[in-house]
């Protein structure tokens, strides 16, 4: 499997830019198993927070219909080099994960 | 006084960690669960399994009338041949943004995601992929200054991301 969690954040200007990639199989639990015939259940994202330096600057909230491997751009005020980004997300199974970048 | 210390009672119920249905049900009637209100809230069950977009805003706290709005650009492709992955830009220029909800109307379950904003730490923006269904009209609310503005864009989809 590909590494869980990208984070990447670079400076604009005074805008930080910042691009995440998760891995996640983001299942609807409308989609039946071709062999079975079963409905996959539902398995996706439902809560994602974006800190900057420990201050929770996003907090979204998730359906099923975001894609597989989920990629989410946001832009943030007030951030400069040596600041920390982290992102936390938690699917409806309680799995979790999280990834953190330094900004330079 | 007495609405008050409902959404008190509601509150602590929350904080004790009884998420049960009814507790969560009592909260979001309280409108404890709108956006931008708490931040590391309990998934919006009721917005995100409801079945139409009135639903789905009235569960966020903004069943009101949303004005349409030209400061909302959404980027998207016009037609998208795999419904599966739909690339999703959307830029609010409307000062003090504070939410962006986005909503598919042919969607079996129309919300897709909504995102709050801290005061003054992002941007008006978000980009994402979603799933489509079938060719429909992306919606995008977004809340700012307690006030809620709209704007759509068609996406025809050749092949649907749902599975069936």
């Amino acid at each position: 499997m590909a590494e869980p969690m990208k984070v990447r954040a670079k400076l604009a200007g005074d805008v930080l830019d910042v691009k995440i990639l998760i891995s996640h199989t983001m299942e609807t639990g409308q989609r039946k198993d071709a062999k079975s015939g079963q409905v996959v259940p539902a398995h996706f994202i439902q809560n994602v927070t974006v800190d900057l330096n420990g201050k929770t600057a996003v907090a979204a909230q998730w359906g099923a219909a975001i894609s597989k491997d989920p990629f989410l751009g946001l832009k943030l005020k007030g951030a400069k080099a040596g600041d920390t980004v982290t992102v936390n997300w938690e699917d409806n199974k309680g799995g979790k994960g999280s990834g953190a970048t330094t900004i330079t | 006084m007495k609405v008050a210390n409902e959404i008190n009672q509601a509150r602590r119920a929350l904080l004790k960690g009884g998420c049960t249905a009814g507790v969560l049900a009592l909260a979001a009637s309280a409108g404890l669960l709108t956006p931008g209100r708490v931040l590391a809230a309990p998934w919006n069950k009721g917005a995100f399994e409801a079945k139409s977009i009135p639903d789905a805003l009235k569960g966020l706290g903004a069943g009101g009338s949303a004005a349409t709005s030209a400061d909302i650009a959404i980027k998207a492709p016009d037609i998208a041949e795999n419904g599966a992955v739909v690339p999703v830009e959307v830029t609010s220029q409307i000062a003090d943004t504070q939410a962006i909800i986005i909503l598919s109307e042919k969607n079996p379950l129309p919300l897709l995601a909504n995102f709050d904003f801290t005061e003054g730490s992002a941007q008006g923006y978000v980009s994402t992929r979603i799933k489509l269904g079938q060719t429909s009209q992306v919606r995008v609310v977004v809340k700012a200054g307690g006030k809620y503005y709209s704007a759509a864009k068609e996406i025809k989809v050749t092949i649907g991301g749902c599975g069936g």
